[in-house]
């Protein structure tokens, strides 16, 4: 495989990480309100992704600052060009990381509401922009904007939902399955309309027809979905987050295979790529950090493994 | 006004905010991680006591670090798309590593220590606080390896008017990067151990009120102290004196650097005009210390040091015409608020450590006469510490902001004083910034971002203020048990401990 695709593939696969991880931190902070009664219960929805955010978080950066590296225009021209929704981007992170580290630690139930709404804000406005400007780079219109940042939220509402039926217990554990079976009516047709599109846009811009796996992609991503909706109804937690984390998966990666080989209008990976020199040294210290660190962070999953269940202050 | 000059006041108010908490980060995280390793050595409770609110310090502060670099990632593509174009061959690498081997490492680590204290044995709940530590500690080192490329670009050339890499290992031992990462991170330590040592002063201050008369004695015998303040303080002492001289010591290597590599750095740091064949440095104006420069820069008191006007003619030549010179009165000024600020941190430390200096005769015990041979000595090395004089500790109070307004100095000597060019010769700024990017998209971002900060550096400041009023816990807190690995993960809900939590 050409060095090009070596890298355009890591940085699929970086962003489809953090589409999935911090997927469901950001499905987490937008139902905290909802999924908790009081104190107790909201510590309890936002401690599943307490030890793990920022940790997700990096898969962002870590995309962001591969992108930089291997293809310098591609970096430079998607955030120039992007540039308030990027903004507010960052707002919305900033906001919901320093929401998440403060809750615990001020003291007024009034501070604590402000952190709150850091949180839920934070979360939904990278949550909708992503799946916009995504859906932007793809058909270019206000519409496909629209159905990319809703499929998006709706996507991380599900998966967030999933994920704290998985984690949890008690009444909490309850309304996270209901809320997920809600939110699974507006994921599915916004994933229709969504996933339909990604197949025929994309390489059409490079004037090559759509190849079939891509269409096989993104009507995998729909079944997973659904199938998601399916099994939390079952009451199969795992297996329901396993769906809807393949969902995104699929999701992501029929994105970038819409992409290649033209990550942006108009540029070309190969002309956007930095030189092989710095490809190929990249590649050997990526191959032989990349699985140490997917390795601590499932550790840290593991270590966190058990359901939480709301503890009275 | 143009685009240009409202990018660059964003970077410069983003990235000096991103390092208003970046060093404390870095120094006080290795400060906690030393106290638990203290309490994990020892198992004296106190110890266990100070980390926990040490700790809890760090991490309020260390949100902040995590929030405002993600603005730092992205803003040279957004603000900067030519020299993102230009350098990212160069540039992206150290910053994509800093990315795969710090970040992942310093984040992941940081959750597992701030919620594993139930989960995890209490030795690899240790060796997370440290992983986590290394994390930072290396991320700064990626960080200052691309900033220092700016300065002193090696390992590359130019193809097709783009920097292309030659040479990954030139760039992270570029001699400028050597000199810097230390010199950076002494001054990280000098933040954090005069952080520790504010703390500390303010604690000992309060504790003095609340007991005017000293009817508890600070001290009852050997080795016991009441106070729970006096280990931190002595700790943070020793370790501000020796990032002290650390600092003083790359700092005078980055100067010798700067006159070879950046000479117009140097000639605006001393304001400089003509080329000097024994210059003199003015620590204050006014005052010139005669051959002084000559000497700093380059161990020869004879040595000529260039000035700005020589250097601009030469400039001109070399590069076509225009001003190459920096802002010369913001270079000199924060040149010399960077050593005396710095430096008068790292003084009061070594002044802190002669004052409570041990006592040289221990006391015995019970008035017997002090016992001979190796018990004698190992006394000896535990005698009485003297007491922390009221007028010192809050000397420490004062001195709080001193070292971080030295950081801040040192970034615009760096900086202001490497312009107009983004990369030392090869990239000026004006040709750095993106081309599409409007004025008004960048006035929005600029006045968004100050405006949020703004209201986050005011909430952290209360916050800090509120926790170091409180003090440490009172309650002896259970000791961490290792974890639990019975039951199965469906019935067996951990709770979480909610000391260090959200
Ligand atoms: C508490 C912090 C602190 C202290 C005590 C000092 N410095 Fe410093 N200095 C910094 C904090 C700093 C800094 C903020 O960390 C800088 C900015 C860029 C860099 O590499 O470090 C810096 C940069 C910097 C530079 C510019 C390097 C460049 O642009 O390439 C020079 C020449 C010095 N320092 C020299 C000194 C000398 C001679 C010192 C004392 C005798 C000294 N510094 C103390
Ligand atoms: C963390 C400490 C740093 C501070 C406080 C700092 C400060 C500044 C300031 C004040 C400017 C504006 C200069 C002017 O307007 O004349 C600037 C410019 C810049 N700095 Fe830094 N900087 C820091 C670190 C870095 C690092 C680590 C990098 C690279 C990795 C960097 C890259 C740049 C770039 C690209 C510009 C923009 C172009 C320019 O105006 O020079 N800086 N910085
Ligand atoms: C201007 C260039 C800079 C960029 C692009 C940058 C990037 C970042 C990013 C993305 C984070 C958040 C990481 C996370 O989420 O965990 C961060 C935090 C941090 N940065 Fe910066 N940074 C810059 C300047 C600096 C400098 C000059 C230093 C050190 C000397 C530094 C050291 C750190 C540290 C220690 C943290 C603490 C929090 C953490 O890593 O999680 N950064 N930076």
């Amino acid at each position: 495989m050409e060095l090009t695709t070596v890298w355009f593939t890591v940085i699929a696969f970086l962003w489809t990480g953090f589409f999935v991880l911090e997927g469901f931190d950001f499905g987490v902070g937008m139902l905290a309100p909802v999924l908790s009664r009081g104190e107790a219960e909201r510590r309890q929805v936002l401690g599943t992704i307490g030890p793990v955010w920022d940790g997700n978080e990096v898969w962002l950066i870590t995309a962001v600052g591969a992108m930089f590296a291997a293809f310098p225009a591609w970096y430079a021209g998607l955030l120039s060009e992007f540039y308030l929704p990027i903004v507010l981007v960052l707002v919305g992170l900033i906001v919901r990381g320093v929401g998440l580290e403060w809750r615990g630690k001020v003291h007024h139930a009034s501070d604590r509401a402000w952190c709150d709404m850091g949180i839920l804000v934070g979360s939904a406005l990278p949550a909708f922009l992503w799946g916009a400007v995504f859906a932007d780079l793809l058909h270019d219109s206000v519409t496909a904007m629209l159905v990319g940042g809703v499929f998006s939220v709706s996507l991380c509402l599900l998966h967030g939902a999933v994920f704290v039926a998985l984690k949890t217990l008690g009444p909490v554990r309850a309304r996270a399955r209901r809320t997920a079976l809600v939110t699974s009516a507006v994921a599915l047709p916004a994933g229709v309309a969504a996933l339909s599109g990604i197949p025929s846009a994309g390489t059409a811009a490079a004037g090559a027809a759509t190849p079939v796996w891509i269409w096989a992609l993104a009507l995998a991503a729909t079944a997973a979905l659904a199938a998601g909706a399916a099994l939390t109804w079952r009451g199969r937690d795992g297996w329901a987050f396993t769906a809807t984390a393949s969902s995104i998966a699929l999701t992501g990666t029929a994105l970038f295979g819409a992409l290649w080989p033209a990550p942006l209008p108009g540029l070309t990976l190969a002309e956007a790529a930095s030189g092989p020199y710095t490809l190929q040294t990249l590649t050997w210290i990526g191959l032989v950090a990349l699985p140490f660190v997917v390795g601590y962070q499932i550790w840290s999953y593991w270590v966190f493994r058990r359901r939480l269940v709301a503890e009275p202050s | 006004m143009e685009a240009l000059d409202l990018a660059r006041w964003q970077f410069g108010v983003t990235t000096v905010y991103h390092f208003l908490f970046v060093p404390l980060t870095i120094g006080l995280g290795v400060f906690v991680a030393g106290l638990q390793t203290a309490w994990h050595r020892t198992g004296k409770e106190h110890y266990l006591r100070l980390t926990k609110f040490f700790g809890k310090l760090f991490l309020i502060n260390f949100a902040m670090g995590v929030v405002t670099g993600i603005v730092q990632e992205f803003q040279f593509g957004m603000n900067w798309s030519e020299y993102s174009v230009f350098v990212g061959d160069v540039f992206g690498a150290p910053l994509a590593l800093e990315a795969l081997l710090a970040f992942f490492l310093e984040s992941t680590f940081i959750g597992l220590w701030i919620f594993g204290w139930d989960k995890l044995p209490k030795r690899v709940h240790l060796a997370t606080i440290w992983a986590a530590v290394i994390g930072s500690n290396l991320s700064a080192y990626f960080i200052l390896a691309a900033n220092a490329w700016m300065k002193h670009p090696v390992g590359y050339e130019v193809v097709d008017g783009r920097a292309r890499m030659t040479d990954l290992w030139a760039v992270l031992t570029n001699s400028t990067a050597l000199a810097q990462v230390p010199h950076v991170v002494a001054g990280a330590f000098i933040v954090a151990g005069a952080f520790v040592l504010a703390v500390c002063g303010y604690n000992i201050l309060k504790e003095r009120r609340a007991d005017p008369d000293r009817t508890v004695p600070m001290r009852r015998g050997p080795g016991s102290t009441t106070s729970i303040w006096h280990t931190p303080m002595r700790a943070a002492l020793v370790m501000t004196a020796i990032a002290g001289v650390v600092s003083a010591g790359t700092g005078d290597l980055s100067g010798k650097l700067v006159y070879e590599q950046q000479p117009m750095k140097l000639a605006a740091a001393e304001g400089l005009e003509r080329d000097t064949a024994g210059a003199a440095f003015s620590p204050v104006p006014g005052i010139e210390v005669p051959m002084l420069l000559s000497f700093l820069a380059t161990n020869d008191p004879d040595a000529v040091v260039r000035g700005t006007e020589d250097l601009q003619a030469e400039f001109a030549k070399k590069f076509g015409p225009g001003d190459y010179r920096p802002n010369v009165p913001v270079v000199y000024a924060s040149f010399r608020v960077m050593i005396t600020f710095g430096m008068a941190t790292a003084g009061l430390s070594v002044l802190g450590l002669w004052l409570t200096r041990r006592r040289r005769t221990p006391l015995a015990p019970g008035g017997h006469p002090a016992p001979r041979g190796p018990v004698r000595r190992r006394r000896r090395a535990a005698g009485v510490p003297r007491e922390i004089p009221s007028w010192f500790a809050r000397a420490c109070l004062l001195a709080l902001p001193l070292p971080t307004l030295a950081m801040i100095a040192g970034w615009l000597l760096s900086e202001i004083g490497r312009q107009p060019w983004t990369v030392q010769g090869e990239l000026l700024t004006a040709a750095s910034v993106s081309p599409g990017v409007s004025l008004t998209e960048v006035a929005v971002s600029l006045a968004v971002f100050t405006i949020l900060y703004g209201l986050l550096a005011v909430a952290e400041a209360v916050l800090l203020v509120r926790y170091v009023k409180a003090g440490p816990e009172q309650a002896s807190p259970t000791p961490p048990a290792p974890a639990a690995g019975s039951g199965d993960g469906d019935t067996t809900a951990v709770m979480l401990q909610p000391t260090l939590m959200y």
